[in-house]
């Protein structure tokens, strides 16, 4: 069964069609592409998928269970984190405050212990620590742990979006433009990584890009939106050589 | 990096509570000095605990304006509600003391915590202006009800109320607020509050839930306003419902903002700093609240300009303590 089952998704602001009849079908593992040009609809399609925005049409299943209807943070806890494509990172907190921020969930104490720090206090935050500077050690944040995340470069603030995501174990891992702004040598290191993410922690990967060169380099599947529409589904080769792709982003 | 960053936390763990425990036995002894010795003359002596007072009042103002980012005005109306529920309850029961006074501390905080939950639920649905419009009314609100019932004696007041409010209860109250606050904002409690300050759609992404948190950090700092409320009353032994207008609310929100939004060391500071003024400048007598302003204004510009990293940078003053927050390296 395929981790994400996407059937008919649509979504209507007032007039405008901004995603039409969209189906998509991820299978477990599977690192997918999601490409088009300006105002395709890539990201109105990330927000359906995180329940910013609510469908108007089809069912959305993340391992056999529907979240159309549900919270944002309920669909995080079903299993699906996203990055996005303005950084949207706790910039007032330390590096690794963010990523401990993401681990709300998994490690637990009650406000009784927040208030008066009983012994579980310090051997919950000590998991909580580990957790979060292994998570950073694979983006290579570990040395900047006690950094402000504003203060942090640009590459390193997409990493740590990146990162921040993966905190709270999902399933799915959304990522919204991942290399957007990074150069050439960046972006090399950034598909290793997001290949060894995958690998490690044994997770599904979903992202919109531009970079054709990190899309075919590592996506297995892509798929191609125009204007709210699918316009072709397949492996990079041959979606990328399709004449009506070509069309689409680069005119008649 | 990663090993002296954990092992700095394990080794203070209790080194580190050793030491604060330490700090609060000199404070206090500090302050006993302070209200008993022959240092300060009787007008200083009557402004250590409304000191303490603000301090409560600030750092937990702070909990929602620095540390959940949104603008409340209606602090002082949380005030009032501890100030007379803790009136009533010890000018109506008939017990000792320390009972009657412990039991209007809790229950003046709880039953301010209670109209944190009816008020905090729909009001911040709002955000920035209008949520501090709101909350402003509902200031007036708890004003105005106050002067129209008559178990709160209305315009006049309630009067006679037993002064049980001195320094060593209020330096429990402001040790155990701030140790609750601080210990509250680095928490996991803590951290998604201080998340959903800095980017809300990014805090429901992962995972957490917005509005339970932004009503826990406005319930907390309610109830600690009530208990500041509940020290005010039983330290004037009177109460009119115009001592908690909207001036009061503001009065607060400017120790907390020349403080430091976020910085619960700087609320302290500011707090102490803006009670002192006015009784130092009581010597300017007309020019005194000119003098309060203008002094407001350039401390203001002291701390947030970049004048003071300048003059510290180039060793013509010696480096103080940050009173903003800056965690950075």
């Amino acid at each position: 069964m395929a981790l994400l089952e996407v059937k008919n998704l649509g979504i209507s602001f007032g007039g405008l069609r901004a995603v039409d009849d969209v189906n998509l079908n991820i299978e477990k593992g599977q690192l997918y592409g999601l490409i088009g040009p300006n105002g395709a609809g890539k990201t109105t399609i990330f927000n359906l998928l995180t329940g910013v925005y609510r469908p108007t049409t089809g069912t959305i299943k993340v391992d056999g269970v529907d979240i159309v209807g549900k919270s944002p943070s309920e669909i995080c806890q079903n299993g699906v984190a996203r990055t996005f494509q303005n950084i949207r990172l706790f910039k007032k907190m330390t590096v690794l405050d963010n990523v401990k921020a993401a681990l709300h969930n998994q490690v637990k104490y009650s406000l009784f212990t927040s208030f008066f720090r009983t012994s579980n206090y310090y051997q919950s935050e000590k998991q909580m620590n580990e957790k979060a500077m292994e998570i950073l050690k694979v983006f290579d944040l570990d040395g900047q742990a006690n950094y402000l995340a504003s203060n942090l470069p640009y590459g390193k603030q997409r990493k740590l979006e990146i990162a921040r995501g993966l905190a709270t174990n999902p399933k799915l891992l959304l990522l919204d433009e991942p290399a957007a702004g990074m150069n050439p040598n960046e972006t090399a290191e950034l598909m290793e990584t997001i290949r060894l993410v995958r690998d490690k922690y044994n997770i599904t990967i979903l992202l919109i890009e531009h970079d054709m060169k990190l899309v075919t380099g590592i996506c297995e599947k892509i798929l191609v939106l125009n204007f709210g529409t699918e316009l072709a589904t397949g492996a990079p080769e041959d979606v990328l050589n399709n004449p009506e792709v070509i069309t689409a982003y680069l005119g008649e | 990096m990663q090993n002296i960053v954990k092992e700095k936390k394990n080794n203070s763990f209790t080194k580190k509570n050793l030491l604060i425990t330490a700090g609060i036995i000199l404070g206090f002894l500090v302050v006993m000095y302070l209200a008993e010795g022959n240092l300060l003359n009787r007008q200083y002596k009557s402004l250590i605990v409304p000191i303490g007072i603000y301090i409560i009042l600030a750092v937990s103002l702070n909990l929602t304006t620095g540390f959940l980012g949104e603008l409340s005005l209606g602090h002082a109306g949380f005030m009032a509600i501890g100030a007379y529920t803790g009136a009533l309850i010890t000018l109506n029961l008939n017990m000792p003391e320390a009972v009657e006074f412990i039991i209007a501390l809790i229950v003046g905080g709880f039953i301010a915590a209670i109209f944190g939950v009816l008020i905090g639920v729909p009001v911040l649905r709002l955000k920035g202006d209008y949520l501090a419009i709101v909350t402003l009314a509902f200031n007036e609100i708890i004003r105005s009800i106050i002067n129209f019932l008559g178990i709160t004696g209305g315009a006049m007041g309630l009067s006679k109320i037993p002064r049980y409010t001195n320094y060593i209860w209020v330096y429990i109250l402001v040790v155990l607020t701030i140790v609750i606050i601080t210990n509250l904002v680095n928490s996991r409690h803590g951290r998604a509050i201080s998340a959903i300050r800095d980017n809300y759609v990014a805090a429901e992404s992962i995972g957490l839930k917005v509005s339970k948190y932004k009503v826990m950090a406005f319930v907390i700092a309610a109830f600690f306003a009530g208990i500041a409320g509940v020290l005010y009353g039983h330290n004037l032994s009177v109460l009119k419902p115009a001592d908690f207008d909207y001036n009061k609310s503001i009065e607060i929100l400017v120790i907390v903002v020349l403080g430091g939004m976020g910085s619960v060391r700087g609320s302290v500071i500011a707090a102490a700093v803006l009670t002192i003024l006015p009784e130092v400048l009581r010597a300017a007598d007309d020019f005194r609240m000119l003098l309060y302003a203008v002094v407001l204004i350039a401390m203001m510009l002291f701390n947030s300009s970049g004048i003071r990293t300048k003059l510290e940078e180039s060793g013509k003053l010696p480096k103080l303590p940050k009173l903003t927050r800056n965690r950075a390296k």
